[in-house]
């Protein structure tokens, strides 16, 4: 029961925050504002972790390799498969919802605590709109950061590879290339935008629709944080059984 | 002027207000007042539209919200400034920032004409040189104030006050008090406190409304209040301490 109150109270957010908008130039700099907290402020420890995890995947498959006729040039196809195919899209959202995640829920919810958010609907403001619309807009970004990562995480392989002494650059190249199939790269995509609209959306709501003091504000960052990541591993297996098998 | 009739407001089986009618002035400072659960913020929030009473009207002047469209009630929020019992102050933005954020929203003016009314409103409130401060960086006297100056910034016809002098030292409390009954009295404003202090009544309770669980159990100015024997009046003054003092020394003196 409550847990259908809670998914029926999702959709309902959802819809209000596309109903009555905010002044434009007002909405243009909340924008803004977000794409630089959300975004550009994640950039760096996702680069960091990118970059030496695609080596340790780089690392890892060499060191499994132990038949002599398994040729040099899967560890360059092992880690381009699993960096564009589950750890860039997947991972690096699941560790989005713990930083971006938390960020939201406890900045929308210290707003509900005191009172902010009355604040704005006292004044006529559409308080949904004013605070998430701008939250779901930046997300849109969110895609340039995975394709970063995938970037790091395919360089950080190749450094690892090569000058680990684990395979020759060129070995290394010619994997990368191996048996690429464009399609592979829409499906991390589609799914990067569908995590995206979570992070903006199922956080935001944690914060938007919570009760109580400060004390209550830190539960419901880690509430979200577990709301979040469950909610894109379910959609990453859904996406994933109807786009790639068939 | 607003007027109430006969509201009604339940959450799930409990029902807070149990058909409240009453009128508050313009011009005046009109109070709520009674115990902590009394039911006054929720009254307060009936009056604001955030919560909606399942029975009962609600008019500011002739017009009630109850037959407003969405549009109507956006308008007339531009007519109501609101001082919260935090403050509710954007933390994320500047004291200069937040005073003028109702203008910035729903007026055309240049910037230059905004930040002329922003430093206007501060300087009645008796608040300079902290425009440039964020909320964290000031008292929370300082942060009431601002509040007021966010309030009126945009000229309202009705100011509503959540326990404005809560967390406040007694002086502070006092002086907030008197700025708001200034405040009204200069731009004829129809303004609401809702309170549960007894200096507060007896400072600018022009018009008092006492709750109780939910009923309206006694109206009148705070003249009256010290002279009437209405049981539940009497409760409720001389529930402060200081107060039954007082009234033990006054019976002994006669
Ligand atoms: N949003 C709400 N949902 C459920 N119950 C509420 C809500 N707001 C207030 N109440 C209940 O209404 C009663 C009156 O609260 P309130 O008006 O805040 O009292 P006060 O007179 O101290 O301001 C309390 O019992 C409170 O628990
Ligand atoms: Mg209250």
């Amino acid at each position: 029961m409550k847990y259908l109150h809670d998914i029926g109270s999702y959709f309902v957010m959802i819809k209000k925050v596309f109903g009555s908008f905010t002044k434009r130039s007002v909405l243009r700099e909340l924008i803004f504002k977000e794409i630089d907290d959300l975004i550009i402020d994640s950039l760096g420890i996702v680069a960091f972790i990118s970059f030496f995890v695609g080596g340790v995947v780089a690392i890892q498959t060499a060191l499994n390799m132990t038949n002599p006729l398994i040729p040099e040039s899967l560890i360059g196809f092992a880690t381009r498969q699993s960096v564009i195919l589950e750890f860039s899209p997947t991972f690096i959202s699941i560790i989005m919802a713990g930083k971006v995640g938390s960020f939201i829920t406890s900045s929308i919810g210290s707003m509900r605590v005191t009172e902010q958010i009355d604040a704005l609907e006292v004044m006529g403001i559409n308080s949904l709109n004013y605070l998430v619309f701008p939250k779901i807009v930046a997300l849109l970004f969110y895609p340039f950061v995975i394709a970063i990562s995938m970037f790091l995480g395919i360089f950080g392989g190749w450094l690892a590879g090569v000058y680990g002494g684990f395979t020759s650059s060129t070995a290394f190249i010619e994997g990368l290339q191996d048996s690429f199939i464009p399609y592979h790269l829409f499906y991390a995509f589609l799914k990067t935008f569908v995590f995206a609209f979570i992070l903006a959306t199922v956080p935001s709501w944690q914060g938007y629709y919570m009760k109580g003091g400060a004390l209550e504000v830190g539960k419901a960052s880690t509430n979200s944080f577990v709301w979040t990541s469950v909610l894109i591993i379910l959609a990453n297996y859904v996406i994933t059984q109807l786009l790639l098998s068939s | 002027m607003i007027k109430v009739e006969d509201i009604h407001k339940s959450f799930g089986d409990e029902e807070i207000l149990k058909g409240i009618s009453t009128t508050f002035d313009k011009g005046k400072t009109n109070l709520i007042i009674g115990q902590s659960g009394s039911g006054k913020t929720v009254m307060l929030k009936c009056l604001l539209g955030l919560f909606k009473p399942e029975k009962g009207r609600i008019y500011y002047e002739e017009s009630a919200i109850q037959d407003m469209d969405d549009d109507q009630q956006r308008a007339l929020r531009e007519d109501i400034g609101m001082l919260f019992q935090g403050g509710a102050l954007f933390d994320s933005m500047n004291i200069e920032e937040n005073v003028m954020f109702p203008l910035r929203m729903f007026s055309k003016q240049k910037k230059s004409e905004m930040l002329e009314r922003v430093n206007e409103v501060l300087s009645r409130v008796n608040l300079e040189n902290v425009n440039k401060k964020f909320p964290a960086e000031i008292s929370g006297g300082m942060q009431k104030r601002v509040s007021i100056a966010r309030a009126i910034v945009n000229r309202p016809k009705y100011l509503f006050c959540d326990e404005p002098n809560s967390g406040l030292d007694p002086k502070t409390a006092t002086l907030i008090d008197n700025l708001i009954q200034e405040i009204t009295h200069e731009y004829d404003i129809t303004t609401v406190v809702v309170t549960h202090d007894m200096n507060s009544v007896m400072e600018i309770g022009e018009k008092v409304v006492l709750l109780k669980k939910g009923k309206l159990v006694w109206q009148g100015t705070n003249q009256e209040i010290f002279k009437t024997d209405n049981e539940d009046v009497t409760n409720f003054v001389y529930s402060s301490d200081l107060f039954k003092k007082i009234r033990e020394v006054q019976i002994k003196e006669q």
